[in-house]
């Protein structure tokens, strides 16, 4: 598909969108829990929709709930300890304007991660979800190094009290999994829930594929950037107000 | 010739005695079982005693990769119906001495590294996030 084409085809679902729009319900929810013994599909694309307007420096509560969410102790080494989400703060050198946004897995389509793995680990769900699959991680960290978000973590001790959703330990590198123990069972990633809960709701989450869901109406209809777009990796998280 | 007969049995009962203080024994040789919750496993007891780190292997697999949840032989699952509740009322883990994973392990010489990272204990029924 040339780039023209393609533009075409993008309003072409933005008009589909906006007729869609009228009979939206704006609660970012999941789909449904995927039935039991179903494997997820490439009929969805999970994605995250952030507007750093809503995203003040000093909130983390997108971080606390994912230290939580996933078991996450605070060694007190922030140079080494596991996050998979950190905020950055970026200011525009010109006007002196500060943004702080949340970086985590951005979900690439392309994963520069996946591409370097030397035994398969890294991967890509159907649903566009990039994990380590800790069973096969030998902890070389070529992905840590490919990966231009800085968005993994090596696990430098011996693990206690993991939980049942994020079973991890010595020797691996793990990231931001979408929460896709939550995204299976038809929730929101714990982040998403506590910015909206907590926060000042500056994440959304929802299926990019699906025309009539909140997020994909507006990636169609607002102006949204994706961070180092033009290494061209497609990656599943958006952001507004940078 | 007597001299080593005499050393072939004291090998024996030297032997016997080290097994005999090694562990709980069931009546036939094999290490006692903690009982398990349910009255069935999720396959036949045979079954499970031979191929249980195949299905594992499978699960993982399919849960992973593939994102397939609520399989029959899911680890979580193994851990919530074979780890049993110490005299405190809170669940010892499976892979303590004489606990259901760790007696059989110990009894076949198999370690494995599955526990370095997965939960040893059942999902605490009250969740307890923060959110
Ligand atoms: C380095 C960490 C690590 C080690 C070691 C490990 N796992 Fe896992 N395992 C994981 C992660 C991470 C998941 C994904 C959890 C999820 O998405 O729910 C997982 C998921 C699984 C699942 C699917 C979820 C479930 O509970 O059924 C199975 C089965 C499984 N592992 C089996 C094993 C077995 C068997 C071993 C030992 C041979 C093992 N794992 C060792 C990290 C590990
Ligand atoms: C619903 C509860 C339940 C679950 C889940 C479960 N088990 Fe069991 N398991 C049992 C019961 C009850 C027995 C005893 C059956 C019997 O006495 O014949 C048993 C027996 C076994 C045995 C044979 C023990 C022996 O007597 O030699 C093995 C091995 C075993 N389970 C492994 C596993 C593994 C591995 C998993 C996870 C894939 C698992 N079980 C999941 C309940 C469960
Ligand atoms: C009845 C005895 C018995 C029980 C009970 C038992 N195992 Fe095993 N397990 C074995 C034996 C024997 C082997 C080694 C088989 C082989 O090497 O071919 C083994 C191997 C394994 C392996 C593969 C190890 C490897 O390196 O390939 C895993 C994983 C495993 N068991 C998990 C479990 C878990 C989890 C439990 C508790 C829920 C459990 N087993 C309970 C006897 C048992």
């Amino acid at each position: 598909m040339t780039d023209t084409s393609r533009r075409a085809f993008l309003q072409g679902t933005a008009v589909a969108a906006v007729t869609l729009a009228p009979g939206l319900t704006l609660i970012a929810t999941a789909a449904d829990a995927r039935p039991a013994g179903e494997a997820a599909s490439p009929k969805q694309r999970w994605g995250l929709l952030i507007d750093t307007t809503k995203c003040p420096a000093e909130c983390t509560a997108c971080i606390d709930s994912c230290k939580e969410e996933m078991g996450l102790p605070d060694h007190g080494r922030p140079a080494t300890d596991a996050q998979y989400i950190r905020k950055v703060s970026v200011k525009d050198p010109a006007s002196g304007k500060t943004v702080s946004l949340p970086v985590m897995c951005q979900h690439c389509a392309k994963p520069a991660c996946v591409d370097v793995c030397p035994t398969g680990a890294s991967m890509k769900r159907a649903d566009g979800i990039v994990l380590v699959d800790r069973h096969i991680c030998i902890g070389c960290r070529f992905c840590m190094m490919a990966c231009p978000y800085k968005a993994r973590s090596f696990i430098h001790e011996d693990q206690t009290g993991q939980k049942i959703a994020n079973p991890r330990g010595k020797g691996c590198v793990e990231g931001c999994t979408l929460c896709a123990h939550r995204v299976d069972a038809g929730e929101m990633p714990a982040c998403t829930e506590a910015c909206q809960n907590r926060g000042k709701g500056a994440m959304v989450f929802g299926d990019l594929n699906d025309p009539a869901s909140e997020i994909a109406v507006r990636v169609a209809t607002e102006a949204t950037t994706r961070i180092r777009a033009d290494l061209k990796l497609d990656p599943a998280v958006r952001y507004q107000g940078i | 010739m007597n001299r080593l007969r005499l050393a072939v049995i004291g090998f024996v009962v030297l032997a016997t005695a080290i097994l005999a203080g090694h562990g709980a024994m069931a009546g036939d040789g094999r290490p006692a079982l903690p009982q398990a919750k349910g009255s069935v496993c999720v396959e036949d007891t045979q079954v499970m005693r031979r191929n249980h780190m195949d299905l594992l292997k499978h699960q993982r697999n399919d849960t992973l990769r593939q994102g397939v949840r609520g399989g029959k032989h899911s680890l979580a699952e193994c851990v919530s119906c074979h780890a049993t509740d110490g005299a405190d009322g809170k669940p010892v883990p499976v892979t303590a001495e004489g606990q259901f994973c760790q007696s059989c392990h110990s009894f076949a010489a198999v370690s494995i590294d599955c526990f370095s990272c997965h939960a040893t204990v059942p999902a605490d029924p009250a969740r307890t996030a923060i959110r």
